[in-house]
């Protein structure tokens, strides 16, 4: 039996612990679905500035060839300039690294940013790429195969879930 | 048969070859892409490594300008490479078979043809006979289809009216000769648009095409009472054979979309066309650069679209 960190409380943490990052150059942008959620949440709490931005890397992924495109890609959306920001990216779960490393890419191709942090609730190891987060709530041993995901309910509230399938 | 041959085992997009035989969901999926896409296209680096070492082959065997040159800018926005026939210049005219041409170009290792042909059917036939990861999309076959034109026009349609289940949408013009409506009239009833008309003359609507699910106007003005979508279609006179039409003055008087007849229609309506125009001849020029009209985004939604049929039928 596997127990399921409190979504809540991990953002909580999360959300304390990223006061002292905030700039006037900062800017979060979102990792479709979960990181968006997360971001949106940390937007309003931080009293970011700058408007929010979202992204779904499924244009970049390595694993297009195997799996193809998402079933339904997100269109990603960078409403400011990212040239000299200092950037957060915002995930739920960070596991093999591959997403970010999509999305650093498709970030470049919007511009040349001062800098990009990483930021998620819970970080699940089993990394196939040198990537690491600098903001984690928490970390978490899961068996290979199984997926953790992020939901949020009709109130907003945001639950970990375990699924089958990587 | 048509649906078989486009979709694979997991009813994924392998070859587009007509809109007619793919589903609803197949349909809203490439729009759907296409939005994601349309995010690309507006930022500073317009492209996306999805197709890299991918080789996309333009066959043209019939002259095109803005479908060739918006698949060669959608394929290069994916990273592909991307080769350009010049089918006139080439073996076929010394006669080679199609067959063998493309048998020559799949020894080259191409990943997908985009083709264009006189003959409606051309690209079913080569879709037959292409290895399994060989993959077509049909740019336009005679008469029969032009699958991606009609899938921009769903998406111009979409981003304007939003939803498709409360509109009139009228395809006015040549009809019988339109790849480009028969398409858009498949589009259109899959995706549940309640009232779709064919506005022409007697002689440029094909028989029978009520039992495509459209109502037919002879009468333009009846015709375009409460639309919201109106579709001019050129005149295609390199298609005709025999007298179908007096003149093309005349064409105009009775379907030529002037503003007067325009202001029949409702007052937020959209006027798409699919290029070439022929001003004075289907379309005024008061209407073609007015506030109603929407031909140069359709112009600019091509390219997502292209890249979103491109991106789903690689992966398969």
């Amino acid at each position: 039996m596997i127990i399921l960190p409190e979504a809540e409380t991990l953002y909580a943490r999360l959300a304390a612990e990223l006061v002292s990052w905030v700039k006037p150059t900062s800017a979060l942008i979102g990792i479709h679905t979960g990181g968006a959620w997360l971001a949106e949440r940390l937007h309003a709490a931080l009293g970011i500035g700058t408007e929010l931005g979202t992204l779904d890397a499924a244009f970049y992924r390595d694993d297009y060839r195997q799996q193809g495109l998402a079933k339904e890609p997100k269109r990603s959306q960078v409403p400011f300039p990212v040239e000299g920001r200092d950037l957060l990216l915002v995930d739920d779960v960070l596991h093999t690294g591959r997403t970010v490393r999509a999305a650093m890419n498709e970030l470049f191709d919007y511009g040349r940013p001062a800098s990009i942090s990483l930021a998620v609730l819970a970080d699940r190891g089993g990394r196939e790429l040198p990537i690491c987060a600098q903001y984690c709530a928490t970390r978490i041993e899961l068996p290979a195969g199984k997926r953790l995901r992020l939901t949020r309910d009709a109130a907003g509230r945001l639950a970990f879930e375990l699924e089958d399938g990587e | 048969m048509a649906s078989n041959l486009q979709l694979n085992a997991n009813g994924e997009l392998r070859h587009l070859l007509s809109i007619e035989g793919l589903p609803r969901e197949v349909l809203l999926r490439i729009l759907d892409t296409a939005a994601s896409f349309v995010g690309v296209t507006e930022r500073e680096v317009k492209k996306v490594p999805l197709l890299r070492g991918k080789s996309v082959f333009n066959l043209f065997f019939e002259p095109s300008t803005r479908t060739r040159t918006t698949f060669e800018i959608a394929a290069k926005r994916l990273s592909a490479d991307v080769i350009n026939l010049n089918i006139a210049a080439s073996s076929q005219t010394k006669g080679e078979s199609l067959l063998d041409t493309v048998a020559n170009l799949s020894a080259m290792q191409a990943d997908l043809f985009v083709m264009r042909h006189a003959s409606s059917g051309a690209p079913f036939l080569i879709a037959h006979h292409v290895k399994p990861h060989e993959h077509v999309i049909n740019a336009g076959d005679g008469r029969h289809a032009h699958p991606t034109q009609g899938l921009l026009d769903l998406y111009t349609i979409r981003h304007y009216k939003k939803e498709f289940s409360n509109l009139t949408v009228a395809i006015v013009g040549d009809v019988l000769h339109s790849r480009v409506a028969r398409s858009l009239i498949h589009g259109l009833t899959t995706l549940g648009a309640p009232e779709v008309r064919v506005i022409g003359p007697r002689t440029l609507l094909p028989t029978g095409v009520e039992s495509l699910g459209v109502r037919s106007f002879l009468d333009m003005r009846e015709g375009l009472k409460g639309c919201d979508v109106i579709v001019m279609l050129r005149l295609q006179s390199e298609r005709m054979r025999g007298a179908l039409l007096p003149s093309a003055q005349e064409f105009f008087k009775h379907y030529g979309l002037t503003p007067e007849k325009l202001a029949l229609a409702r007052p937020d309506a959209i006027v798409m066309h699919p290029g070439p125009m022929n001003r004075g001849v289907e379309i005024d020029s008061n209407v073609a650069d007015g506030p109603h009209s929407v031909i140069l985004p359709q112009v600019t939604f091509g390219i997502a679209v292209r890249m979103a049929v491109m991106s789903m039928i690689a992966e398969s």
